[in-house]
C-alpha cells in the first residue's frame, strides 16, 4: 500500500460540470443467462474527473466498462457517455473516447511507430498530425530510441504506458482504462498515475477500473462494486469516514465481508 | 477509404514480418504443384503379366506376343499352374494373370470362338479397369487379325458352295473413327494441373482468412478495434483483401509454372481466367471469413475450415466424376465453389471457352460470394452487439 | 519419481482434452462424418454419359443404334441435330461428353455394300473419362455389329475377366480404406500440432521444459492421450467401413488395429514435429494442413495409382505415411494377407514413427545459452 505522502503530485484541477456529466448511468444491468453480472448500477462522472471504478475480481467491473464503451449491450437501464446514449449512439461515442483494454492490446508484431500510425489513421488524424503526436508521445514516454522496436519485445511497463498514450492519441474527451496497472512494478505504477493526472489536467475525464485498492486514493471519486452492485460511492475521504476505516482497502474488506454472507453492505 | 489503407498496411506488415509464413504461402504451393502435378494420372504404364499358357500353340504365343508388343504388358513369369500366379498376385509381384486353356488354337480354327481368362488385381480398382480396357482392345485386335488369316479359307468354301457371300466377307459393316477433342494425346497433366493449382491456392487462402479474425479475438486486439470508430465492413474488408491479393499472386505463379514447366495449353483468354479467379476467391475466402466470425478459438476455426475444405477438395470433380455421385452429393457439389472454378479453368484453358460459355458457373460463384460475405458481415455485427 | 511425474502429466492432459467438450466432439465426430460422407459420395464408375447425336439422314438403322446406346443405361441423349456445328459449343460449355456423328446415308450404306461410317467424338479434356466413354461407346457399336454380321464369321476371343479381391469393383472397397487413411493422418497431425503450438505460444511449454520431466517424457505425455483419441477414431472409422459400407474384412482385425495404431502414431509424431519447428499457432496449423492434406491425398495411391506416376516421383511417395498404410489396409481388408506379406510396409511405418519422434524430441530440448 502506497502511503499518501508518497503519492504523485497532483496539480489542482478545474472542476467542470459545465457541460453536464461526462458519464451517467441509471440502473444499468447486464445478465448472462440467469447470472446477473451488473445489477442496476447508478452513478455519474463529471468532466475532467478521475473516477476509480473499484471492486474485486469478478465483481462485474469489466462487464460494466464494456457496456459503457459499446462492446456489450445492456440488458436493462440507461447510460450516456459524452452525452450520447450507449444503446443507440455507439458510433458517436466511439469517436469521442479512448480505451485501454485489460490486455494492453497493441499489436506485438508491429513496431511502436507502426502501432501509433495505425490507431492515428483509424481515428482520422492526418499524416502530419500523426507524425507530430508520435514524436511528442515518444519524448514524453522516453521511448524515442525504441520507435522501431517490436512492441512484443518491450517490457510490460513500457507496453502499458504506450497503450495508455495511444488511447489518448486522438485527444478524446473520456478515456476508459480497464485494469491498466495489473502486473506492473510499483515505480511504473506511479509513473502511470502521473500520466493519468496529466491527462486529467488537460480536461480529459479518466474512468479507471482496478482491483488495487490503494490506487483509490489517487482518484477524485470512487465506487466499489460488490456482486454486481455498487456498494459505495463517493470521494475516498468520504468513504473512509463513513465506514470508519483507515484506508480504502479497509472499506472494501468490510463491504466484501458483507457480500460473503450474501448481503450487500 | 483512408482507414482501409491504414488497416491493409498493418495486415501486410504482420504477414510479411513472419518469414516462415511467407515461405509457406509462396513456396509450398509451388513446390507441391510441381510434385503433385506429376502424380495425378491414371495412365497405367506397364502391367506385369503372369502367363499360364496351357496350349503352347502358335496362336496362344501370338496372343502373348501381341500383349507384350503393345508395351502395356510385360510377361514377368509363366508356369502351367494358376496357383503360383495367385501367390504372385498376393505378394504383389504381378498385376495380371493371363490364362489360356489347352484347346485355344483348336477352338479358334474349328468354332471361331475361344476363351481366355484374365485375372486382374483389383485392390486398386482404378488401375484394374484401365488395364482391362487395354487388354480388351489388344485381344479384340488380335481376334480381327486371326479372322483375316482364317477368312480366305472360309470364303473359298463359300464360293465353292455357291452361296452368295458378300464381296468383302468378314469385313465389318460399320467403320468407326474416334477423335478425342482438346486433348488428343490424352495428357493427364493438362487436366489435373489447373485443378491442383486451384486446390492449393484455395487451401492456403481459406485457412489463413479463417484464422485471421479469430486470431485478433484470441490476442485481445479485437476489443481495442471494436471500440474505435472503425466501420464493420471496412474491418472485414481489411481482413479479406490481403489474402485475396496473395492468393491471386500465388495463382499467377502457379499459372506460370503450369505454362512453362508443364506446358499446359492456354487457349482462352488469360484475363478472363483472372477475372473469374477474382470472383472465385471472394467466394472461397469469404467462407473462411464467415467461419472466423462464428468460432472463438483459432483451433476451432482450423478444424471447421479444414472440414469444409476437405469436402470441397474431394467433391470437386477432380478425383472422381461428379456425375457418378449420388444425387444428393451432386447437389452438394453444386454448392462447391471450387468445382465451378475448376470447370471454368479447364474450359478456358483447354477448350478456349469465352465469357459467354462460362456464364453459368461465374454467375453461381458471384451469387455465392455475395451471400457468404453478407452473412459474414452480419454475423460479425451480431457478435459485437 | 519421474514416473509419477509423467503419470501426473498425462492425467492432466487427459483431463484437459475431456474438459473441452466442443473440441472433443469435433475430434471424435469429424473423421467419422468424413468417412461416411465421402464413402457414399465418391464413385469411380462412370454413369450418365451425355451424348449428342448428329444424324444428317435419320433412318431406322440410326435410330436402332441410338436405342442400343440408351438401353445400356449409361448414355443419355442430350440433343440431336443434323449438322455437326452444335458439338463445339456443347463441349466447350461442358454440356455434352460424347458426340455420335453418323455420316450421311449411313443406313443405306449399311443395307448395301459400302461401309457405313460414323465418328465418335469425345471430350478428352478429362483423359480418363474420355477413354472410358470411348470404350463404352465402342462396345455398344461392336455388339450391334456382331448382330448385323449375317454369317457371323467373326473370330471371337471371349475374355472371362475376374477382378481379384474386389470382384464387383465396388467403389467403396476402393475408396474407403484410402479415406480412412487420409482422414486419420489429417486429424491426428492437426491434433498434436495445435495442442503443442498452443502451449508454446502461451508459454506453458517453457514451464514444462524446466520441470523435472525430460523432453522425451513430455512428448510421450502429450502424444499418449491423443493416441487414445486417435484410436477411438480408428475404431469408429473401421466400424463404419464394416457396418455402413460392408467393406470386407478378410484378414486379421487385430493386426489391422495394431497397424492403425502404428499409423496414427506416425501422424501424431508428425504433428509434434511441426509444432516444435514453428513459432506460432497459426504457422503450425498452416504447415500441418499443407504438409498432410494434398500430399497424402495425391501421393499415397489412394486415388492415383503409384504405378502410373513417373519414376522419379516414386521416391517422393515414400514420405506420405498414408501410402504405406493404404497398402496395409487394402491388404488386410480386401486380400486377407498378414505380416508375412506386409512386413515391408509395417517396417517403413515403424521407422517413420521412430524418426519423427526422435526429431521432435531433439527440437524440444531446452537450449543452453
Amino acid at each position: 500500500m502506497i502511503p499518501s505522502a508518497a503519492a504523485p503530485a497532483r496539480a489542482p484541477r478545474a472542476t467542470g460540470v459545465a457541460n453536464g456529466f461526462a458519464i451517467d448511468a441509471r440502473d444499468l444491468t447486464r445478465r448472462f443467462g440467469s447470472f446477473v453480472a451488473v445489477d442496476h448500477i447508478t452513478f455519474d462522472v463529471g468532466t475532467g474527473e478521475v473516477f476509480g471504478f473499484l471492486g474485486a475480481n469478478g465483481a462485474g467491473k469489466t462487464t460494466a466498462i464494456k457496456m459503457l464503451v459499446g462492446l456489450l449491450a445492456p440488458s436493462e437501464g440507461v447510460a450516456h457517455v459524452a452525452g450520447f446514449d450507449i444503446a443507440t449512439q455507439r458510433d458517436q461515442i466511439r469517436r469521442n473516447i479512448g480505451y485501454m483494454s485489460q490486455r494492453f492490446s497493441l499489436y506485438a508484431d508491429l513496431t511502436v511507430r507502426e502501432n501509433i500510425r495505425l490507431y492515428g489513421g483509424i481515428y482520422g488524424l492526418t499524416p502530419g498530425q500523426i507524425v507530430e503526436r508520435t514524436t511528442t508521445m515518444l519524448d514524453t514516454l522516453g521511448l524515442s530510441s525504441n520507435a522501431d522496436d517490436l512492441v512484443g519485445k518491450l517490457p510490460l511497463g513500457w507496453k502499458q504506458k504506450l497503450a495508455f498514450s495511444v488511447a489518448l492519441l486522438h485527444n478524446p474527451k473520456i478515456v476508459f482504462l480497464d485494469e491498466p496497472t495489473s502486473g506492473v512494478d510499483p515505480i511504473t505504477r506511479r509513473q502511470f498515475w502521473e500520466l493519468i493526472y496529466a491527462a486529467a489536467a488537460r480536461g480529459t475525464t479518466v474512468f479507471v477500473t482496478t482491483h488495487y485498492m490503494d490506487e483509490a486514493e489517487y482518484c477524485d471519486r470512487i465506487s466499489i462494486m460488490v456482486d454486481g452492485k455498487i456498494a459505495a460511492l463517493g470521494t475516498p475521504t468520504e468513504l473512509k469516514e463513513k465506514f470508519g476505516a483507515e484506508s480504502v482497502d479497509d472499506v472494501f474488506v468490510r463491504l466484501a465481508r458483507g457480500a460473503t454472507k450474501g448481503e450487500a453492505a | 477509404m483512408q482507414t482501409l489503407r491504414y488497416l491493409l498496411r498493418k495486415e501486410f506488415l504482420q504477414i510479411f514480418r513472419d518469414r516462415f509464413m511467407v515461405a509457406q504461402l509462396m513456396l509450398m504451393p509451388i513446390i507441391q504443384l510441381l510434385l503433385l502435378g506429376n502424380a495425378a494420372t491414371f495412365e497405367v504404364k506397364t502391367a506385369r503379366m503372369y502367363v499360364v499358357d496351357r496350349d503352347h500353340s502358335e496362336t496362344s504365343r501370338g496372343l502373348v506376343d501381341r500383349l507384350q508388343a503393345s508395351r502395356r504388358f510385360v510377361a514377368v513369369g509363366s508356369s502351367p499352374s494358376t496357383d503360383v500366379g495367385d501367390q504372385w498376385m498376393l505378394e504383389r509381384k504381378t498385376d495380371v494373370i493371363l490364362g489360356i486353356p489347352s484347346d485355344f488354337e483348336r477352338d479358334i480354327v474349328r468354332t471361331r470362338t475361344a476363351q481366355v481368362q484374365l485375372v486382374l488385381n483389383a485392390e486398386d480398382g482404378v488401375a484394374a479397369g484401365v488395364t482391362q480396357s487395354y487388354a480388351a482392345q489388344i485381344i479384340g485386335a488380335y481376334a480381327n487379325e486371326l479372322e483375316a488369316e482364317l477368312t480366305p479359307m472360309v470364303s473359298t468354301a463359300a464360293r465353292g458352295s455357291g452361296a452368295g457371300a458378300p464381296t468383302s466377307a468378314g469385313a465389318r459393316p460399320i467403320e468407326v473413327r474416334a477423335r478425342g477433342w482438346y486433348n488428343p494425346d490424352l495428357n493427364y497433366r493438362d487436366y489435373m494441373v489447373p485443378g491442383i493449382l486451384v486446390q492449393l491456392v484455395t487451401l492456403v487462402g481459406t485457412l489463413m482468412t479463417a484464422m485471421n479474425i479469430v486470431r485478433e479475438k484470441e490476442l485481445g486486439t479485437l476489443d481495442q478495434l471494436s471500440v474505435t470508430p472503425l466501420s464493420q465492413s471496412v474491418f472485414m474488408a481489411a481482413k479479406l483483401i490481403p489474402f485475396w491479393i496473395i492468393a491471386l499472386v500465388e495463382l499467377t505463379l502457379g499459372l506460370l509454372v503450369a505454362r512453362f514447366v508443364f506446358h499446359i495449353p492456354m487457349l482462352g483468354s488469360i484475363p478472363l481466367v483472372f477475372a473469374a479467379a477474382a470472383i472465385y476467391l471472394l467466394a472461397a475466402l469469404g467462407i473462411g471469413l464467415f467461419v472466423s466470425t462464428l468460432v472463438d478459438t483459432q483451433q476451432q476455426a482450423m478444424f471447421v475450415t479444414f472440414f469444409i475444405i476437405m469436402i470441397y477438395l474431394l467433391m470437386s470433380g477432380l478425383f472422381t466424376p461428379i456425375r457418378s455421385m449420388p444425387t444428393w452429393a451432386q447437389w452438394m457439389a453444386q454448392l462447391n465453389p471450387m468445382k465451378h472454378f475448376i470447370e471454368i479453368m479447364r474450359a478456358v484453358l483447354l477448350k478456349g471457352a469465352t465469357a459467354r460459355d462460362i456464364l453459368q458457373p461465374i454467375g453461381i460463384l458471384a451469387l455465392f460470394g455475395t451471400v457468404v460475405l453478407t452473412l459474414a458481415v452480419r454475423q460479425y455485427g451480431r457478435r459485437v452487439g | 519419481m519421474n514416473r509419477n511425474a509423467l503419470r501426473a502429466f498425462m492425467v492432466k492432459e487427459f483431463r484437459h482434452i475431456l474438459r473441452d467438450r466442443q473440441t472433443l466432439t469435433i475430434l471424435l465426430m469429424l473423421p467419422l462424418v468424413q468417412v461416411i460422407l465421402f464413402g457414399y459420395a465418391l464413385r469411380s464408375d462412370v454413369r450418365d454419359i451425355r451424348m449428342a447425336v448428329i444424324d444428317p439422314t435419320p433412318d431406322h438403322a440410326t435410330l436402332e443404334l441410338q436405342s442400343r446406346f440408351l438401353s445400356t443405361n449409361r448414355f443419355r441423349i442430350v440433343t440431336t441435330s443434323q449438322t455437326p456445328d452444335v458439338i463445339e459449343p456443347l463441349f466447350r460449355r461442358g454440356r455434352a461428353d460424347v458426340a455420335l456423328v453418323f455420316d450421311p446415308d449411313f443406313a443405306s450404306h449399311l443395307r448395301g455394300t459400302e461401309p457405313a461410317r460414323l465418328l465418335i467424338a469425345v471430350d478428352a479434356s478429362d483423359p480418363n473419362a474420355g477413354t472410358t466413354y470411348l470404350s463404352y461407346a465402342r462396345a455398344v457399336i461392336s455388339s450391334y455389329q456382331a448382330e448385323l454380321s449375317a454369317q457371323n464369321r467373326q473370330v471371337r476371343i471371349v475374355t472371362e475377366t475376374r477382378m481379384r479381391f474386389n470382384p464387383t469393383l465396388e467403389s467403396v472397397n476402393l475408396f474407403v480404406p484410402g479415406l480412412i487413411a487420409l482422414v486419420l493422418v489429417l486429424v491426428s497431425a492437426l491434433m498434436t500440432a495445435i495442442s503443442l503450438s498452443r502451449e508454446k505460444e502461451r508459454g506453458t511449454m517453457e514451464v514444462l521444459l524446466v520441470s523435472p520431466l525430460r523432453p522425451q517424457q513430455i512428448i510421450v505425455g502429450k502424444v499418449l492421450p491423443y493416441l487414445a483419441l486417435a484410436f477411438a477414431n480408428v475404431l469408429t472409422a473401421l466400424l463404419a467401413a464394416w457396418a455402413v459400407f460392408h467393406v470386407p474384412f478378410r484378414g486379421s482385425v487385430v493386426l489391422l488395429l495394431a497397424e492403425s495404431i502404428l499409423y496414427t502414431l506416425v501422424s501424431l509424431a508428425l504433428g509434434v514435429l511441426v509444432a516444435a519447428r514453428t513459432s506460432s499457432q497459426r504457422a503450425a496449423m498452416l504447415t500441418a494442413a499443407l504438409v498432410t492434406m494434398l500430399p497424402n491425398a495425391l501421393l499415397s495411391g489412394m486415388i492415383f495409382p503409384i504405378a502410373s506416376m513417373p519414376t522419379w516421383l516414386v521416391p517422393f511417395t515414400y514420405i506420405a505415411p498414408a501410402r504405406w498404410f493404404i497398402v496395409i489396409a487394402r491388404g488386410i481388408m480386401l486380400k486377407g494377407v498378414g505380416l508375412t506379406i506386409l512386413w515391408r510396409e509395417t517396417l517403413m511405418l515403424s521407422l517413420m514413427a521412430m524418426l519423427l519422434l526422435a526429431a521432435a524430441m531433439r527440437s524440444f530440448k531446452p537450449r543452453l545459452e
